[in-house]
């Protein structure tokens, strides 16, 4: 199935000479949940408004569900729902006539039984005729989700959306985005939040100063990059590691009360059987182990940490 | 054609028109008003008539102009500016809507609204001045130029203005002197030769010459200059919004 977005050789070089992007190339497949990863000024958001048309590219082209986005903009625009970072709202509105503009806006006419049903989704019904100014941050954030919905766009793309947002409505948003997946909407996130990622995304990038440095299923990344280890609190604690066993990927904690192996996930021999054997045979003793595997947080910080 | 969104930005104006009528309707009608009291009901007896019109009824076209320019300039640069400053501009943006539809929806609303505030002034001054109007299509028909023509004039400032001093400047430093200047209390025949001629590069000289043709006939410039010169403008000020959507200036990164 061809891809709902195809961005190729993506270029964003601002008046100041900054280069935003730099030669993106990327495929959003239809339905995918997908999760741009990167740390602050890695161009996430300059991504997303070149796709949405916040951003003029300055070289590249992108395209989506078939349409040039800037040739063909009518239809393309038409099918992209897009929550910017910064809460934006209007003030003097309701909450019903915000969303009902939107919709407007985006070519729909009017259709108050979706619109409610939209409201009645995000918790907002009992508040659609409150002004927005009067409704609290995160029931603003709501509103613009509301507002990215109301047209029924076949994209949606959610920066940050949970920034700033607490633990209770980030559940509730998680919920929300879960279900749009499964009706089909392809959502494409931006997230400080690696759990977030770990949790909903199918596939995720990872993007650093203007480039993606990798696009991966989920559990592939994990499965490739993520490392196990294995702990053991030992029953004495030990000076120093035997001489013997200084060739393993062993490391004794400054207490000398832990040893902790490292060993690839992936591999069939994780030679732990032999290391026990062999602590055996040099009189460590321990008094529990445990294992455990890098989190997808681990992996990340791994791969953005700026080269020295 | 995006119909939808043309009437929703449309709408969404006229709504702020209507939550905000003290300033945007009563106030100019007020200030306006005194005009006509002070120099129509008051001391307009003591001026003498200019051609065969009482000064009261003189100066009729001339402070509809100068409500009808500012008010242009002001509701259309609030309307495009305000989205930019809170940052809800970037719904605009990412809408599959050309720039002539937004152009249409907020230059319409704004035109909209001068032109009710035009014809209330018009009522109202017959309170106050007794006046008649010669040609009423070709008044009504100009006052809708005029207003259409400056607030596409006022929505480009709202997209050039990058804070709310530019906002108020253009309609404050530049229109109400150019109006005053213009001809509004005095018609241009009555300075001396060169200054006659240095009037003649103020365009609202031609707006105001304009109207007070369609109300008595009467005119500073013949009637086919002074449309000549609005359309002309009118053209201008459209190919810089042309020009602002499809570079992004001020608008896109």
């Amino acid at each position: 199935m061809p891809s709902i977005i195809s961005i190729r050789g993506l270029n964003k070089t601002y008046a100041s000479g900054f280069e935003a992007l730099k030669h993106i190339d990327l495929e959003i497949e239809r339905g995918e949940l997908f999760a741009l990863l990167g740390p602050n000024g890695a161009g996430k958001t300059t991504l997303i408004g070149a796709i949405c048309g916040l951003v003029t590219p300055t070289r590249g082209s992108i395209v989506a569900d078939g349409h040039d986005i800037i040739r063909d903009f009518r239809p393309a625009r038409t099918k992209i729902g897009l929550v910017p970072q910064e809460l934006a709202t209007d003030a003097f509105e309701t909450v019903w006539a915000t969303v009902s503009f939107s919709r407007g806006l985006f070519g729909k006419p009017a259709d108050p039984a979706y619109v409610e049903k939209l409201l009645r989704t995000l918790s907002l019904w009992d508040k659609k005729d409150a002004k927005v100014m009067t409704l609290s941050g995160g029931m603003k954030r709501r509103v613009m989700i509301a507002k990215a919905l109301s047209h029924e766009p076949s994209i949606l793309f959610l920066d940050e959306p949970t920034a700033g947002v607490d633990v209770e409505l980030r559940r509730d948003m998680w919920e929300m985005v879960r279900g749009l997946r499964e009706s089909g909407v392809t959502i494409i996130l931006t997230t400080h939040y690696i759990e977030e990622a770990e949790e909903m995304a199918d596939r995720i990038g990872v993007i650093r100063r203007g480039e993606i440095l990798l696009v991966e299923d989920k559990a592939t990344l994990m499965a490739k990059l993520g490392k196990k280890q294995l702990v053991l609190h030992l029953q004495s604690p030990l000076e120093q590691l035997p001489g013997a066993l200084s060739g393993e990927p062993l490391e004794l904690s400054a207490d000398g009360q832990t040893l902790t192996y490292t060993f690839d996930a992936q591999s069939e021999q994780t030679g732990i059987g032999a290391l026990l054997r062999r602590l055996n045979e040099h009189g460590i003793d321990f008094k529990s182990l445990q294992s455990s595997e890098s989190s997808l947080e681990d992996i990340f910080v791994g791969l953005v940490r700026e080269p020295a | 054609m995006n119909f939808y969104a043309v009437r929703a930005i449309y709408l969404f104006e006229m709504a702020r028109f209507r939550r905000t009528w003290m300033q945007s309707l009563a106030s100019p009608v007020l200030s306006t008003s005194l005009y006509f009291i002070v120099f129509g009901a008051a001391i307009g007896s003591r001026i003498g008539s200019i051609g065969d019109i009482s000064y009261g009824a003189f100066i009729i076209p001339g402070l509809v102009m100068l409500s009808l320019l500012s008010e242009s300039i002001s509701n259309a640069s609030f309307g495009i500016y305000m989205p930019k400053f809170t940052g809800t501009i970037y719904e605009l943006l990412s809408a599959p809507v050309s720039f002539a539809e937004a152009v249409l929806g907020y230059v319409g609303a704004a035109a909209t609204k001068s032109m009710i505030l035009g014809l209330l002034i018009l009522v109202t001054a017959r309170l106050f001045v007794p006046y008649h109007i010669e040609h009423p299509v070709w008044m009504i028909g100009f006052l809708m130029l005029t207003a259409v023509t400056f607030s596409l004039f006022g929505f480009l400032i709202g997209i050039w203005a990058d804070g709310f001093e530019k906002l108020q400047i253009v309609p404050l430093m530049v229109v109400t002197p150019l109006t005053f200047l213009g001809g509004s209390f005095y018609s241009i025949s009555m300075l001396p030769p060169l200054w006659q001629k240095i009037a003649l590069f103020n365009p609202v000289v031609y707006l105001i010459s304009g109207l007070r043709w369609a109300f008595y006939g009467q005119a500073d410039v013949r009637i086919s200059i002074s449309l000549g010169m609005t359309v002309t403008f009118l053209i201008v000020c459209l190919l810089l919004i042309r020009w602002v959507f499809k570079t992004g200036y001020r608008l896109k990164a």
